[in-house]
């Protein structure tokens, strides 16, 4: 697959503090890459970069295999992006920014701005500074998604939007990936969202990116919740290595294991008798909660 | 309105200081350079009228001239109070806008942005923020009129008419606040609500001029002064009658319109105005199709408004020489400054040439405002988005540089316009008076470009303090106001591009300082666009 993007070390300061330290982000064409991080971790700095309004103190960057910084205005014809905090002029309407920002993109489809119009539920027709934050973030998408382009670069779009519409945000995103040929680079704290949308998830952490892959393999890293009724007491599950906040009630067995150790403690459980079993795969949650988690240990250790 | 009306104003005490943290610097700014401007005044007054007999001498030839009546209103006496008061006749009006500004800035402004919103959150009343903005506003009239009074005490005028001239400019700014104050509840946008406020106190002022011009000429159109606010203040009569029943009738109006305000803003949401927000159009015009076309939608109005006030400053100013020249016939020592200001011009080309070099440093006003929208559409985060489409940095930034250059070209233009055609009607040849006007309005371009180039630099190199293009605005504002009165070292006079350019009409004009200038601004221009395309974006 060719890379729609990629950053490697990129290094970015802004006087004493590093918002960027050493990040690194391959997003592949087609794909839709979810760009994780609390707030303040350092994915604005990378988008902005990846614009090529700001320049990388060191490390490269490469989009469409371009530079981003010299070659900006002919790499943006092949992208659309919407900012995390939309501010739109006081004095134009929704829909003149919506045709304006098509244009100067370089056409817009005018039945799919529309169809967008309608689905996201928003009157075109109000003046910027009467809309609120949720509506000023769909002026940006309808004018990013009624775009013909082969990049999105989306930073945090549903941060105002309501349930409902992130609904509909998300069901659209679904169809841009079926069309094969978009590639979208989300970038969010909501994990759902993440969850529900991105076929890759990059997640990153004071400016470092501290994981990287397909949800599937990112799970490989973790632990899965074991719960199980049993037919008898389950002997040497407790000297397993891997297995983790063990609790046994009875005939009840509740417990986490490491992805290395799920068969054999499968295996003992099957030697002893199953009734019946659930077992969770880890939610991105847990994947998310357990890196800050370590961090912070660390850093208290320090 | 079941609630007591304190706890609308909870929080009010912390607004205030809010306010005036936030304009701790411009605030003491404004009431110092007002309160020192009728000082100035004293000072001219005394040193060219010295004599009862030559300050009565004026008072008969400038106190009956149109324009003079116009422009300050009727004088009504001759003493030297009472010709400082009626020469500082505009500075109400000056007082009052800041007033609504400041009010606007700190009420609805703060509602569009969604800041109060943040701050309404906390334990702070519905009509808290109002009420702090008009307050802290009256507070700073308060403060000017009393350092008013005692400059001009300090000038050995007589204390009851300097306390009559402070209470004067104090209730002036007080009932404007207060109309600020309503405007502020009228619509959702900051931008029609100081609109409105501005209008009202051009009708205001409007009034007065057609008002006293008409009692002038014993017109039946002399009860119209009686509409306007500015009429009643100048009633107050200080040095002559120090009367105090106009300052009643101001603050009982002022009071009505703040009660107004609160019962209004009772009445309406957070973030909503009593008029309904005006809809636009669901789709772009075509014009709307490149940076040019969305740069002239969101300076438009501003220009326009900028030209009209030069077309008034221009037939006001122009109408003016008439009334200059007859001055000046009746006074030598008037007649020997200017003349030591420029051997060679007649008095009246002198005139016309000192105008045109203060309309040239306004029009930097405009020329540097248009290019501070750069700031502001960077560091509002709106250019991101323009700036992730196929538009580069330098065609945004030339976008809005059209209008920094060429808007004070357009306003320049027509002040030379309509200052030519009411000074040229009182001539024998309209046409090269006309011509004449023009070119000496047109000749302060290139000092105007300098400046907005300095702005458009300091965009490029120290986006922070951009807003430092004002400060050398002000510098050249102060050398052209005092230089020559203080007969300052002439390289600090030649810091400011406006003493290079031309000295029109009455000398001969010369081309080297013209290109000199445009070709520093060329340069400055290129330093500020080439280090805009180098830095980061955007900043905040």
């Amino acid at each position: 697959m060719i890379d729609a993007l990629s950053a490697i070390g990129l290094v970015k300061a802004f006087g004493p503090t590093r918002a960027l330290d050493g990040l690194d982000l391959g997003v592949s064409t087609g794909e839709v890459h979810g760009f994780l991080g609390p707030n303040g971790s350092g994915k604005t700095t990378t988008i902005r970069i990846l614009l090529g309004m700001m320049r990388a103190d060191s490390g490269s960057v490469t989009l469409f295999g371009g530079d981003p910084w010299s070659d900006a205005t002919s790499l943006h014809r092949r992208l659309a992006y919407v900012p995390g905090d939309v501010t739109l002029w006081p004095n134009l309407s929704g829909g003149e920014v919506i045709d304006l920002m098509g244009r100067l993109r370089g056409g817009l489809d005018k039945a799919r701005r529309a169809d967008l119009l309608e689905r996201f539920d928003l009157d075109p027709r109000k003046k910027g500074r009467d809309y609120s934050k949720g509506n000023r973030q769909k002026v940006a998408l309808i004018a990013a998604l009624a775009s013909d382009v082969e990049l999105l670069l989306l930073d945090e779009p549903t941060s105002g939007l309501d349930p409902l519409m992130e609904e509909s945000f998300r069901q659209i995103i679904r169809e841009e990936k079926s069309r094969g040929d978009r590639t979208v680079l989300l970038s969010s704290h909501i994990l759902a969202e993440v969850e529900a949308l991105c076929d890759r998830v990059t997640i990153i952490r004071d400016g470092r990116s501290v994981e990287t892959g397909t949800l599937a393999s990112m799970r490989h890293l973790t632990r899965t919740t074991v719960e199980a009724e049993l037919t008898g007491p389950p002997i040497g599950l407790a000297d397993l290595l891997g297995v983790h906040n063990l609790r046994i009630e009875g005939r009840c067995v509740h417990f986490d294991v490491d992805s290395a150790s799920l068969e054999g403690a499968l295996r003992i459980l099957t030697d002893v008798g199953v009734r019946s079993l659930v077992s969770q795969p880890p939610t991105l949650e847990e994947l998310f909660l357990r890196h800050y988690q370590q961090e912070d240990t660390s850093k208290v250790h320090q | 309105m079941n609630r007591p009306i304190g706890a609308t104003l909870a929080g009010t005490g912390q607004l205030v200081r809010l306010i005036v943290r936030r304009d701790r610097v411009v605030m003491p700014l404004w009431i110092l350079f007002i309160a020192l401007v009728p000082i100035s005044y004293a000072a001219t007054f005394d040193t060219l009228y010295p004599t009862a007999a030559a300050r009565a001498q004026f008072a008969e030839t400038s106190g009956s001239a149109a324009g003079f009546i116009a422009l300050y209103g009727r004088l009504y006496g001759s003493s030297l109070g009472e010709l400082v008061t009626w020469r500082a006749g505009f500075v109400p009006i000056v007082i009052g806008l800041i007033s609504i500004l400041t009010v606007i800035r700190h009420t609805r402004s703060e509602e569009e942005s969604g800041r109060r919103e943040l701050i309404g959150s906390a334990v702070v009343g519905r009509n808290a923020s109002l009420v702090a903005a008009l307050s802290a506003t009256v507070g700073a009239n308060i403060v000017l009129g009393a350092l008013l009074a005692a400059a001009m005490v300090s000038q050995h005028l007589p204390a009851s008419g300097s306390i009559a001239v402070g209470a004067q400019f104090f209730s002036a700014g007080a009932l404007f606040a207060a109309v600020a104050g309503v405007t502020a509840q009228l619509t959702s946008s900051s931008g029609s609500a100081r609109g409105i406020a501005v209008i009202v106190l051009g009708v205001a002022y409007l009034l007065r001029v057609v008002g006293d011009v008409s009692y002038r000429s014993g017109g039946t159109f002399a009860w119209l002064s009686w509409l306007s606010p500015i009429y009643w203040v100048q009633q107050i009569h200080p040095f002559g009658g120090n009367r105090w029943w106009p300052v009643a009738l101001t603050l009982a109006a002022a009071m009505m319109f703040c009660i107004l305000a609160l019962m209004l803003s009772e009445r309406r949401d957070v973030g909503a105005g009593l008029f309904a927000p005006r809809l636009g159009p669901a789709e772009a015009k075509p014009s709307l199709s490149t940076p040019l076309g969305l740069a002239w939608r969101l300076h438009r109005s501003l220009l326009a408004g900028w030209i009209f006030g030069f077309a008034v400053l221009g037939i006001v100013l122009g109408g003016l020489s008439e009334s200059v020249a007859d001055l000046l016939q009746g006074n030598p020592n008037l007649q020997q400054i200017l003349a030591r200001m420029d051997g060679h011009a007649g008095l009246v080309d002198v005139y016309l040439g000192s105008v045109m070099s203060i309309l040239g440093l306004i029009a930097c006003a405009y020329g540097i405002q248009a290019t501070l929208r750069l700031r502001s559409e960077e560091s509002s985060g709106r250019v991101e988005q323009l700036l992730s489409t196929s538009v580069d940095r330098f065609r945004w930034a030339m976008s809005h540089l059209v209008f920094s250059a060429l808007g004070p070209a357009a306003a320049l233009a027509t002040a030379g316009v309509t200052a030519g055609l009411t000074h040229g009607i009182n001539t024998d040849d309209l046409l090269q008076t006309l011509a004449q006007i023009l070119g000496a309005a047109l000749v302060q371009l290139p000092a105007v470009w300098v400046l907005t180039a300095i702005t458009v630099a300091l965009v490029g190199c120290t986006p922070k303090i951009a807003a430092a293009g004002w400060g050398a605005l002000a510098a050249c504002l102060l050398i052209s106001l005092v230089g020559t009165a203080l007969q300052l070292n002439h390289w600090i006079l030649d810091i400011s591009p406006f003493t290079h350019t031309p000295k029109l009409p009455g000398n001969s004009l010369s081309l080297t300082p013209l290109v000199t200038l445009t070709a520093i601004a060329l340069v400055l221009t290129t330093i500020g666009t080439t280090a805009l395309r180098r830095r980061d974006f955007p900043i905040g």
